[in-house]
């Protein structure tokens, strides 16, 4: 039987999570192993395993893979939750480019000093409201199906909710003008997997807090 | 006879440069568009409108068959590509550094060249002697490297075997002659141009290094 993904992160959301969601909403199991040491992350660069000396790093079907991105389509494509073809391949990387960068930008935005973090984040919550999230809702509009890409479940549905949970966490209303968002987030939440991985006691994490900041400004010394 | 794509962006090199490359190196012809949407750069091809560079990249090097044979191909060549990213912002935003921070940026961007990127790509080159860095073929990898090592020896000039040794593909021979589509780098008119557009401002250079935070 073939071994479980193996994560390599710090116990946190960071370039991680979104990791994390792919695999729990494809139903697959993973095991995760948490930097709580300088040293234990040296030794990782050591050993050669992080191409590029950085993490994420998730080992899976004899690979380190590393650079999120790249794993995150090689996960995508294995589940089959990338398309059935190449247009609609790119539709689906469209769509998880935009959600990604939203929320990197939140990503970045909590290592930042107090009032450039607060400017940042409420500059997420206006870019989700203008840019992004009226996109999703004409998508959603104009073919009236229940998912994003080729009436099916794909990766870019999964980010999107990702990416809607995570601007509600800085504000409740977001979705207040997007009645077809709030119909996919209470659809896709609903997914057994999801539903699973949205209950407590999952490997989803919490919002990033001062302890986490300084647990990785500690361990990456910035 | 398939339509050329469209190429929708300001006259730079910028995020479409990439884009550029791919396309030169797999031999397709492009067609230049004007700067008519909300986001850039936009490639019209096969009917469809692309943005989002990355899915542009993407989806130009799986169609012309520069994405590896397999999925594990791919995976490399994805994190050859991300890896490189990083280095090709800083020097593509590098001139729009405040004059004080140009000396500083530089440094930073010539220690991380030859520190954490170039000997990754070195390595990998050295440990499987191959001209390719996968699967023993041209891919998309090999382009972008190609493109970043050019733009790093811009900022300063050094001689490396591998450049010479792709260069000796056809089509990217054709693109590094004089009046290829290949656009200069970005000098003093440009910076002002692309200023207007998307009311940058000086020094926003290795401050929002993931998104680059601009209206226009």
């Amino acid at each position: 039987m073939a071994a479980k993904p193996k994560l390599y992160y710090f116990d946190g959301r960071g370039r991680m999570e979104s990791i994390r969601w792919l695999l729990a909403a494809a139903g697959v199991e993973f095991e995760e192993e948490f930097f709580e040491t300088r040293e234990q992350y040296e030794k990782l660069q050591k050993d050669g395993r992080l191409l590029f000396g950085q993490v994420p790093l998730v080992e899976i079907d004899g690979m380190a893979l590393t650079q999120t991105r790249a794993i995150l389509s090689y996960l995508a494509a294995k589940y089959n939750l990338y398309g059935k073809d190449l247009k609609e391949r790119v539709r689906i990387d469209m769509y998880t480019d935009g959600t990604l960068d939203l929320m990197t930008m939140i990503m970045g935005g909590v290592f930042k000093p107090l009032a450039e973090k607060e400017e940042t984040l409420a500059s997420v919550v206006k870019s989700a409201k203008t840019r992004y999230f009226p996109v999703f809702e004409k998508i959603l509009k104009d073919h009236g199906e229940d998912f994003l890409v080729g009436n099916k479940f794909s990766w870019a549905d999964i980010q999107l909710l990702e990416a809607i949970l995570m601007v509600e966490e800085l504000d409740a209303s977001v979705l207040s003008d997007f009645p077809l968002l709030k119909a996919f987030k209470t659809r896709i939440s609903n997914i057994p997997t999801i539903k699973k991985f949205l209950q407590p006691g999952s490997q989803r994490k919490p919002p990033p807090d001062s302890h986490y900041v300084a647990l990785v400004r500690k361990i990456l010394q910035f | 006879m398939a339509e050329k794509p469209k190429l929708h962006y300001f006259n730079g090199r910028g995020r479409m440069e990439s884009i550029r490359w791919l396309l030169a190196a797999a031999g397709v012809e492009v067609r230049r568009g004007t700067l008519l949407y909300e986001q850039v750069p936009m490639v019209e091809t096969d009917r469809m409108n692309l943005v989002e560079t990355r899915a542009i990249l993407r989806y130009i090097a799986a169609k012309y068959d520069l994405y590896g044979r397999n999925l594990k191909q791919q995976a490399w060549i994805d994190m050859y590509v991300e890896g490189l990213k990083d280095l090709s912002d800083m020097i593509m935003f590098f001139p729009l550094s405040l004059p004080e921070e140009k000396e500083m940026n530089l440094e930073h961007i010539l220690a991380r060249a030859t520190t954490r990127f170039f000997p990754v790509y070195e390595k990998a080159l050295r440990d499987h002697g191959q001209d390719f860095l996968v699967g023993n073929r041209l891919s998309w990898a090999d382009i972008q490297l190609l493109e970043v090592i050019l733009m790093a020896e811009e900022c300063k000039p050094s001689v490396l075997e591998f450049m010479a040794r792709i260069s000796h593909i056809p089509t990217i021979n054709k693109f590094l002659q004089l009046g290829s589509q290949r656009k200069p780098p970005l000098d003093e008119e440009s910076i002002e141009t692309v200023k207007n557009i998307f009311k940058f401002e000086r020094g926003m250079f290795l401050k929002n290094m993931s998104t680059i935070v601009a209206e226009y």
